[in-house]
């Protein structure tokens, strides 16, 4: 996606592009790029006609309701709206920060041996599948958490953000697993934006006398666009994490801001109740609920490229690095 | 001339029909998790008899299996809930159900402290899923269980996060024992939960409750036994404590007797009856009455006789009870209507 100003004018086709090999390969890749523009049209569209019957019964009100009751065919979908949203938001607040350390150190910092074992280590983490880190939460964190709420003092319990019964599943659970997830995501990328800065940026704040930190300072300045298009990756996955976060939210549609109360996500839903949904109006639901997180993925990908956009604005002089595309989280649906 | 073209319109025919008969039969089926290691034990001895036979089996969820039955996907579909008048209607042809197996559902627990083995009635079960009863020192168990010593923590309830039979029969159960249970929760194969916390899978429950202090969930017989879990006994309609045990769910079964309906759409849950346990369950096959792969028919029906005699002996090992006499001479008859 690096599209700096006169990018466009270097690609002006000459004469001998029009036939040839080199039309067949422009051919071709550009039906590959259609597909992909027909192949989310063809989503849109399944997910919008075999949800229909619910979109008919509840229409907006599906958007705000707080029950989903399959026995008496009532579905909202907000408990798992708010449970998606929040438990990615919550990741994303613990593992931007991480992240963002972590490609600081190994594109600024780290003595040269060190850069390519560590970043080979917090990638490796990304590849760990999710039900692994699923079964980790289960077994390690869930009962470090229970652990963490049965020793809080009662006067802590008493706010609002913790409290509820300790059971370790919940929020807190969910969100820590997310953030572990997202952080290999976020920090590799955004340490290659930083390792895209030119060394000029650098050698010019040292010149004008900048003390190491605030020679990061301005790196990071430089390349922000970049960095926040890191972490927004990041939370597009987040969104669309199933396995992992069913194991350990505790699945219950609940709405709340506690982080120790069992909650409950799109995806999951998705992924429980999909099997043994029997009933027309219930399967519509379900279907409704994958046409949501679609909707949502959109919306925060639309929302981060205009973020990534009047930033870029803001610093048109400074030609911008690589902004990388925040990737859907809607394999789940 | 003509005998030349005789044989080679003999050939032909031949060359066409051969191959037909000496082809393995493949039958696909969908549907129940639950009994799905049963299955899979009869389809792969049953192959091992007639190597000719190979029966795939998806354990995709009871709600799958109807759905791929009634578009015709799926030869046969399994179920642990019997098929809703609705979902009759909407099959593509009449349906038959035909039990299988049994399995029971029990309440497991884990308290810090208390070894013994708890006593529970249903409609104390139905306030305790509900979180009308919230702690172990609750006078409604305490009063089922003198001489035990109860904490008295917080009771955390974990339930099925996903669909499945196995809530369908604990609800089911529990609809029967408590008009309240009826009204406010229901029966089916995914709830509203009043309250509690959600784990995907009988697996997921069983490793919950184990490892979370004053927790209480239910789970299949078969689970509680692997995983080594306490699980209490529960009042059966003759008012006695029954532990679920192979004995005691198969005694659930036979209590039908000489009421089992036609079309063995029957719920067990509750059943009346000495040493019954009355959290059981039949587990069915779903047929198509007249199919219209008249081979598989035939196929399936042999299978099906073998099943519900030679079969049952691989229940035990696996954690089924076994089917009573008296509903397999039942089913063999039934057996006939498949048109084949």
């Amino acid at each position: 996606m690096i599209q700096g100003p006169g990018f466009k004018n270097s690609v002006r086709r000459s004469r001998s592009d029009r036939r040839g090999p080199d039309a067949l390969f422009r051919r071709a890749t550009g039906a590959v790029a259609t597909l992909v523009i027909l192949l989310a049209a063809a989503i849109a569209f399944e997910l919008l006609r075999l949800s229909r019957l619910s979109i008919e019964k509840f229409g907006l009100k599906f958007w705000t309701g707080k029950i989903w009751d399959p026995v008496s065919g009532e579905f909202g979908a907000s408990p798992f709206l708010w449970g998606t949203l929040y438990s990615s938001i919550l990741a994303l607040l613990v593992a931007g920060p991480i992240a963002i350390g972590i490609a600081v150190f190994l594109s600024e910092l780290a003595p040269g041996g060190w850069r390519r074992p560590l970043s080979f280590l917090t990638e490796l983490l990304a590849a760990i599948p999710s039900i692994v880190y699923g079964l980790w939460g289960v077994f390690v964190l869930v009962p470090l958490i229970r652990k963490l709420e049965t020793g809080m003092p009662e006067s802590l319990r008493k706010l609002p953000i913790f409290s509820g019964p300790p059971v370790g599943v919940g929020m807190l659970a969910a969100a820590a697993i997310l953030a572990i997830m997202v952080i290999p995501f976020s920090s590799a990328v955004a340490r290659e934006v930083l390792r895209a800065v030119p060394a000029s940026q650098r050698e010019a704040a040292y010149a004008l006398g900048a003390t190491r930190f605030e020679a990061i300072r301005a790196v990071l300045f430089h390349g922000r666009t970049g960095v926040i298009g890191a972490l927004l990756l990041g939370f597009g996955r987040a969104l669309g994490e199933t396995m992992a976060v069913t194991m350990v939210i505790g699945n219950n549609p609940k709405a709340s801001l506690s982080l120790f109360a069992p909650q409950h996500t799109m995806a999951a839903v998705l992924a429980n109740e999909f099997t043994e949904a029997a009933d027309d109006l219930y399967l519509a639901a379900l279907v409704e609920i994958g046409l949501v997180l679609f909707v949502v993925t959109l919306v925060v990908n639309a929302l981060s490229r205009l973020l990534i956009w009047s930033l870029e604005r803001g610093s048109r002089r400074i030609p911008p690095v690589a902004a990388p595309e925040a990737v859907s989280g809607a394999e789940a649906a | 001339m003509k005998i030349s073209k005789l044989l080679l319109t003999a050939g032909l025919l031949a060359a066409i029909a051969l191959p037909a008969s000496a082809q393995a039969v493949r039958i696909n089926g969908a549907g129940a998790t639950f009994p799905y290691p049963i299955y899979s034990k009869w389809f792969s001895e049953y192959n091992k008899l007639h190597p000719d036979v190979q029966i795939n089996y998806q354990s995709i969820g009871s709600g799958g299996g109807i759905r791929q039955l009634s578009n015709q996907t799926v030869f046969f579909g399994a179920t642990d809930g019997p098929m809703t008048k609705d979902q009759m209607l909407a099959a593509a042809g009449k349906v038959l159900h035909l039990p299988t197996v049994l399995g029971a559902v029990v309440p497991v627990y884990n308290i810090p402290g208390v070894d013994a083995e708890l006593k529970f009635t249903g409609p104390v079960l139905a306030d305790i899923f509900m979180g009308k009863v919230t702690k172990w020192n609750d006078p409604a168990i305490a009063g089922l269980n003198p001489g035990v010593k109860l904490p008295g923590s917080e009771i955390t309830v974990v339930h099925r996060s996903d669909g499945s039979g196995t809530t369908y029969i604990f609800a089911d159960y529990l609809g029967k024992v408590s008009a309240d249970w009826k009204k406010t929760v229901g029966i089916a194969t995914s709830l509203n939960w009043p309250t509690g916390v959600g784990a995907k899978g009988n697996e997921g429950v069983a490793g919950l409750v184990k490892q979370t202090p004053a927790a209480i969930g239910y789970v299949e017989l078969i689970y509680a036994l692997q995983n080594k879990i306490d699980f209490g006994s529960v009042q059966n309609a003759a008012n006695e404590f029954v532990r679920a045990s192979l004995d005691s769910v198969t005694k659930a079964a036979a209590a039908t007797k000489g009421r089992m309906p036609p079309d063995f759409r029957v719920s067990i849950t509750n059943a009346p009856g000495a040493g019954v346990y009355p959290i059981s369950s039949f587990t069915w096959l779903l047929f198509y009455e007249s199919p219209k792969d008249k081979r598989a028919a035939r196929t399936m029906t042999d299978f099906m006789r073998w099943a519900l005699q030679d079969g049952q002996k691989y229940c035990a090992a696996l954690g089924y009870a076994p089917l009573p006499a008296e509903v397999v001479a039942l089913e063999m008859e039934a057996l006939k209507k498949i048109r084949t």
